[in-house]
């Protein structure tokens, strides 16, 4: 366990995530007050990255929950295997059959809610799983259904299962949420957390973020990649590139075998940038002055 | 709630006796002033994280109260001013809390910065205006909503808020047990559990109705002032109904989202909330820069999509209406259903051939009239059969 921001920062660092100041705050303090860290921002700033760099780090199991409309206690938290459970009754009652004995109802109930019939589902395996990470992403996609749920769980680090009890973590796990703000999040659950505001990186931190992640590429292409990305999300575009995508065009550009990045090189990567027609039109007409330097 | 003028450290620092604690609450009292809704319990997460923290270190002391007590990006920008005050004293030498980083795409998104060249004519007028606003902290005209008078005013917001809209439904992924639709093996093979594992009817689920989202954008500028106040009490009833599922914004020199502010209960609260929130009231307008503005950072990302999208606007465009139209044409591929309400469009002799309507309108699934009462019933009507 780190005892300061900045070791966790340097304990970032050697798995390839760079954290500043601010994020390495906010990791420090969610995991030593044991609160959910709420991240929000532009996609491809590395909201979902930071929680499998902190699993990473702390050596910690990664759980992820992938939230989407109509998600349910049943999808994230546990659900009872019934055909498995059916199965076995039957096997129970075959047995007495042969045998002749009677079936005494709570003894087979009991063993029908047994353990080994409850299906775990990721916010239960976070609990369950120690030490862990639970990623809990892009909870925006959820209803508010789902999140009044996950308030319990997220302060109480425990649930309650009807037939068993309660299922509580020796150590709560380290819970990221990420937002990408399609919705606004209740503030009920906000509260509970600390809230992290990602912004895309400044052009020496995306260079650097290049290197560590890509180590052959070549010093200037990072450095035209990271200022390229920069002047594109500049521009008003209808998706500005992401990290992401800086990512991925560094890597593209490696694939076609450019050294730097020149107009040609630029065009026939594009794609791996920019995401929309419109985008790319657009560029492709200004790809002199995005080069310019 | 009476709400006093923000303490200064001097004041707190005397009543305190330089207790540190007190002086940090007095730091939450003066963010809740600039805006920021900090509550009790964030106020004991905040120094709980300072306990964890090295507090004579400004940045550690920065970040713990930036990740406790903010929860929007919008906040972020008044915490970093009310920081700065509260840290900093204006006499002291004045350290930049952040480096050279942009500040958070702010929730008030603030227009491209005025391109030269363009709309000449209403430079005078709208280019201070514009400039201001992509400062992103001021106040470019406000206007106390309170202060509008007349008999039939006061008739018309009565009746208003009688209104009781209801949202549109759309199926929803989640099931809901039913006598028709799909078995559900879940609760079938539950029952036959208690049944002794006899399979003795088969149970069943059907797909549930859910609200539609409703997106209701507002346009502010001067030429529709007449409307605005009853637009927004309008959409302070919409809102107040469904509070989930409605998002309510205003078109003006910027795009405000003002779904917030109309959330309270009380009317005239909510209005004099969302008339501070407006920064541009009855200024000018830039249609098609604030629909991309809005299509950018809310609609693309869900605010918009598969919802029903209803635009207040004359369609009154003083620049070139070619960005207008593109951008209600990303709209209406977003949303589910385009409903534009033009007050003119109930008046006699109206006919659509302002630029900005003309190249709205082959993008719209319907343009109505939202001039009075019944307009605006009959536009509840389209919006619940959307």
């Amino acid at each position: 366990m780190p005892g300061s921001p900045a070791e966790l920062a340097t304990a970032l660092r050697a798995t390839g995530y760079l954290a500043d100041d601010g994020l390495a705050t906010a990791a420090y303090l969610a995991m030593q007050m044991n609160r959910p860290l709420f991240c929000e921002g532009e996609p491809g700033t590395g909201k979902t990255a930071l929680a499998q760099a902190l699993a990473q780090t702390t050596g910690a199991e990664l759980i992820r929950l992938q939230c989407h409309d109509g998600i349910d206690a049943g999808q994230a938290l546990y659900d009872w295997d019934f055909p498995r459970q059916l199965l076995h009754l039957r096997s129970l009652e075959a047995a007495a059959g042969v045998d002749g004995a009677k079936l005494d109802a709570d003894s087979v109930e009991a063993s029908l809610y047994d353990e080994r019939f409850l299906l775990a589902r990721p916010i239960l395996r976070a609990l369950q799983t120690t030490p862990s990470v639970l990623l809990i992403d892009e909870i925006d996609r959820a209803d508010d259904e789902f999140e009044a749920f996950l308030l319990e769980v997220l302060t109480e680090h425990a649930v309650t299962i009807p037939e068993i009890g309660e299922i509580r973590a020796t150590t709560p796990p380290i819970v990221v949420l990420t937002s990408n703000r399609t919705r606004e999040v209740h503030d009920a659950l906000k509260r509970r957390c600390l809230y992290l505001w990602l912004d895309h990186p400044d052009v020496n931190r995306e260079i650097e973020i290049l290197h560590s992640r890509l180590p052959d590429l070549p010093e200037k292409l990072a450095a035209q990649v990271a200022g390229a990305a920069h002047k594109l999300r500049q521009s008003d575009l209808i998706k500005p590139p992401g990290v992401a995508e800086s990512l991925d065009w560094a890597r593209a550009l490696q694939l076609v075998g450019a050294r730097h990045l020149d107009v040609e090189s630029a065009a026939r990567t594009l794609g791996a940038v920019l995401k929309y027609r419109e985008d790319a039109d657009r560029v492709r007409n200004q790809l002199d002055a995005l080069l310019a330097s | 709630m009476a709400r006093t003028s923000p303490p200064t450290p001097a004041d707190t620092d005397a009543e305190a006796g330089g207790d540190p604690v007190l002086g940090l609450v007095g730091f939450a009292e003066v963010l809740r002033s600039a805006g920021v809704p900090v509550t009790t319990d964030r106020v004991a997460a905040f120094l709980q994280a300072l306990d964890t923290l090295d507090v004579t270190s400004r940045m550690q002391t920065y970040w713990a109260g930036r990740l406790t007590l903010c929860s929007d990006p919008d906040d972020i920008v008044r915490y970093d001013l009310a920081f700065e005050a509260w840290f900093e004293p204006a006499q002291g030498g004045r350290t930049r809390v952040r480096d050279d980083r942009p500040p958070p795409a702010p929730k008030l998104a603030s227009l491209a910065p005025t391109r030269e060249g363009e709309g000449e004519d209403d430079e005078q007028e709208a280019g201070p205006e514009i400039k201001a606003a992509a400062t992103g902290t001021e106040v470019l005209r406000s206007r106390d909503l309170a202060e509008l008078s007349g008999a039939e005013r006061e008739h018309l917001r009565r009746l208003l808020a009688l209104l009781r809209p209801e949202p549109p439904t759309r199926a929803s992924r989640r099931k809901r047990r039913s006598r028709h639709g799909e078995a559900d093996p879940d609760r079938t093979l539950r029952a036959a559990l208690r049944n002794h594992g006899e399979l003795s009817d088969i149970r069943r689920r059907d797909v549930s109705r859910r609200p539609r989202k409703v997106v209701l954008l507002i346009d502010v500028s001067g030429s529709m002032e007449p409307y605005a106040d009853a637009l927004l009490r309008f959409a302070h009833v919409f809102v107040r109904r469904s509070p989930r599922s409605v998002e309510a914004f205003t078109l003006g020199t910027r795009l405000t989202r003002i779904t917030r502010e109309l959330r309270q209960r009380d009317a005239e609260r909510a209005l004099t909330a969302a008339g501070k929130a407006i920064p541009d009231w009855s200024g000018g307008t830039r249609l098609g820069e604030v629909l991309a503005a809005f299509v950018n950072r809310w609609g693309q990302r869900g605010a918009a999509r598969r919802a029903v999208v209803v635009v207040f606007s004359d369609g009154w465009e003083r620049g070139e209406t070619e960005l207008l139209g593109t951008q209600v044409q990303r709209l209406s591929r977003l949303a589910h259903q385009l409903v534009w309400v033009n007050p003119h469009a109930g008046k006699d002799g109206y006919a659509p051939v302002q630029g900005g309507i003309v190249a709205a309108l082959p993008y719209l699934d319907q343009l109505l009239a939202g001039h009075s009462l019944d307009t605006l019933e009959k536009l509840l009507k389209v919006v619940r059969d959307a």
